[in-house]
């Protein structure tokens, strides 16, 4: 609706899909949590499935801009807009979710690490339409986190940061990190990953990460802040959070 | 500015603060400017017409929403409550005293907008601290206040439905 507000997006006709039942709700699988594409935040947020078995994205929800865009906006449509700066699509990441798109030839399925290809581009095609995003159950013994510097609480980040690491005491491990925000997709950053993976987190790794974040990392310029500001920022999010997961 | 489904029409009935309204419009004629030019609510207002600013909030099917970030035609069989509704059926009345005792608008153009989050905030089941307030008010901007006094107002109603003196 912004799209259309703003006049960046006049496509000539317009389906509305905010009645078709088959795209609502959420469903606690045996081997996966699905989620219908039309499910809204709010019921993301109230939902005790996702809670349990998709802690990573129960905790971005309130990060996900204001009470009024919670009752309307959707997983789907978070994800076929590809803001790049939205939580959503980079809990999906994070969080290795399946993305499912149903057109003319069947349905197809898209890691939602590969949906995202440019700004405000996806995999889905013109004759696509996004159906349900896939989540693999949470594993115990992970520490998920996500956090996120905004001008204004609810804002689109400047740069934020959603994943998980196993929780080994006070050594980082298999840690998966995907900024969002920085650059025209989520990012995962795996040159930082490396870095600090399998160490201790002293001064010299944490040093390491943020030189790492730079093969990460293109952040984008913009009049709300620049690559530079972006990138520190980056490097600031990465220490603080991992600090924080360690200390949990 | 035009647009390729510009003349394309459709007939929706929707209850609009209690009245069964039946009316043709543009199907792409936003929610917000469908309430003020065609049923004469001014209330709701028209601010930065993508979702940020929060001063077309009204509630749409017992939950607030951004008016301007949803087609008439998609409010086709809804219950939509504007502040003149909350208004009328006096759910907001104490609300809106305590906006006046404790000068939380100045210019006013924020605050339709700013009585329909509160009203939420009032009906839910939230924490009624300073806190929890201006994190749930934090979708809707004023440029006059400072939002302290708006705080203030909505504390104050939350205390005295709590039965608790106003400090």
């Amino acid at each position: 609706m912004p799209m259309l507000n703003m006049r960046v997006s006049s496509p000539a006709a317009l389906i509305d899909i905010n009645r078709i039942e088959t795209l609502r709700g959420i469903e606690d699988r045996p081997d996966c949590v699905r989620v219908g594409a039309m499910t809204r935040y709010v019921e993301l947020q109230e939902s005790a499935v996702i809670r349990a078995h998709v802690p990573l994205l129960a905790m971005a929800l309130p990060l996900v801009a204001h009470v009024a865009i919670r009752n309307r906006g959707t997983i789907g449509g978070s994800l076929c807009l590809s803001d790049p700066a939205a939580e959503t699509p980079a809990c999906c990441v994070a969080a290795q979710a399946q993305i499912v798109l149903a057109g003319p030839s069947g349905c197809r399925t898209v890691a939602a690490e590969d949906f995202a290809i440019g700004l405000y581009e996806t995999e889905r095609q013109p004759d696509e339409i996004l159906v349900e995003v896939l989540f693999p159950k949470a594993v115990s013994g992970r520490i998920f986190f996500v956090d996120e510097f905004s001008r204004r609480k609810g804002d689109f980040a400047i740069v934020g940061l959603a994943g998980s690491i196993r929780d080994k005491g006070s050594t980082v491990n298999d840690p998966r990190l995907v900024f969002f925000g920085s650059d025209n997709r989520p990012i995962l950053a795996h040159a930082a990953a490396a870095a600090i993976d399998g160490r201790p987190w002293s001064d010299a790794v944490r040093q390491a990460a943020s030189e790492s974040l730079d093969d990460d990392l293109d952040p984008m310029d913009s009049i709300h802040a620049s690559a530079n500001y972006r990138r520190r920022l980056a490097k600031v999010l990465l220490s603080r959070v991992i600090t924080r997961a360690l200390a949990s | 500015m035009t647009g390729p489904a510009d003349n394309v029409r459709l007939t929706i009935s929707l209850r609009v603060n209690g009245e069964l309204i039946e009316r043709e419009t543009p199907v792409r004629k936003n929610l917000v400017d469908f309430l003020r030019d065609d049923l004469g609510l001014t209330g709701t207002h028209v601010g930065c017409e993508h979702g940020v600013c929060g001063a077309c909030t009204i509630r749409v099917d017992g939950r607030s929403v951004r008016s301007c970030l949803m087609l008439a035609v998609q409010a086709d069989g809804c219950e939509v409550v504007t502040v003149e509704g909350l208004t009328a059926s006096g759910e907001i009345a104490d609300l809106q005293t305590a906006f006046v005792q404790r000068n939380a608008l100045q210019c006013g153009y924020c605050t339709p907008g700013m009585l329909a989050t509160a009203a939420d905030f009032l009906a839910s089941e939230r924490p009624r601290s300073r806190d929890a307030i201006r994190e749930f008010m934090s979708g809707n901007y004023c440029r006059c206040t400072g939002y302290q006094a708006i705080v203030d107002a909505i504390e104050d109603v939350a205390r005295a439905r709590a039965g608790q003196d106003t400090p």
